[in-house]
């Protein structure tokens, strides 16, 4: 028996709610980070799966660009945790008030 | 794809997602993150996805991944030594994230069946199919990506360098307070 479309997307769904989750309860900012890639791929696996169920390549090239937008951010993003951590020395997000006024 | 495989697979999937988010180690956190790209790199497969369920551990797994763990290891983190944060933020995040959850996957199955598709094409996911698409309906995005992502390395080179006085991007209140005797620096 395969698996219906709708599977996926419920654990695209779960592991999305799974990842807003992680981005409001850890404060440190590397794993909020990790938590953004962990949405980024259950959107990514809804695409296929839609992709898959309508026949077309569509979703999976977007699904490329997706990857390659997430390895930039990915690049400027522990770019701005290093210059971070070396003017601050923390990584815990309540004390990282620079730009609070 | 059989339903026992996805079920096997979904289940390793959500684990590793919760090791993302409930572990205290920031390296204990990536592996799980490893474990749950991989993870959904084989279900691409499964959907028919071959190549980006390749490019998936390939960039992910092998290029991000490990680019996370150069970043833990180069600033030394360790763990959290106790739980922090508030403690309402928690409780209402896990409550609103478990809603989402709940309320997407509520909208998923009982949407409408939209035209199903028994049998895919011939070459449905293959490297050619993929580069076809790439070079010709999204060649400007795919030319634009190669702009940002060349971006994406000016400014990351630009942020990591080591600035001259950056030691002033302290907030003036720690400072003083760093500055007055008994004070701990944090």
């Amino acid at each position: 028996m395969t698996t219906p479309i709708g599977y996926f997307m419920a654990l695209s769904a779960v592991l999305f709610a799974i990842g807003v989750a992680g981005m409001l309860i850890r404060r440190n900012v590397i794993v909020m980070f990790m938590s953004i890639e962990l949405m980024l791929n259950a959107v990514n696996l809804a695409f296929v799966a839609l992709g898959r169920r309508v026949g077309s390549m569509d979703g999976q090239v977007i699904v490329f660009f997706v990857m390659t937008v997430a390895a930039a951010e990915a690049a400027v993003g522990l770019a701005i945790i290093i210059s971070l951590f070396r003017s601050r020395e923390t990584l815990n997000a309540d004390e990282l008030n620079l730009l609070r006024w | 794809m059989p339903l026992w495989l996805f079920t096997f697979l979904a289940v390793i999937a959500i684990v590793g997602a919760f090791g993302v988010i409930l572990q205290r180690s920031p390296v204990h956190c990536l592996l799980a993150l490893a474990l749950t790209l991989v993870d959904v790199g084989v279900l691409f497969v499964g959907l028919g996805a071959v190549t980006l369920g390749f490019l998936q551990i390939i960039i992910y797994v092998g290029a991000i991944m490990v680019l996370f763990l150069f970043v833990i290891w180069l600033l030394n983190l360790q763990s959290e030594a106790k739980p922090n944060g508030h403690l309402a933020l928690k409780f209402f995040g896990s409550i609103g994230a478990a809603a989402l959850a709940a309320e997407l996957s509520v909208f998923f199955f009982s949407a409408q069946p939209i035209s199903r598709v028994t049998s895919t094409p011939s070459g449905y996911g293959s490297v050619e199919d993929l580069a076809r698409m790439l070079f010709s309906d999204y060649l400007v995005a795919f030319e634009v990506t190669s702009i940002l992502l060349l971006a994406a390395l000016a400014g990351a080179i630009a942020l990591a360098r080591r600035v001259p006085g950056a030691a002033l991007l302290r907030a003036p209140a720690e400072i003083q307070r760093a500055a007055r005797p008994g004070s701990t620096v944090r």
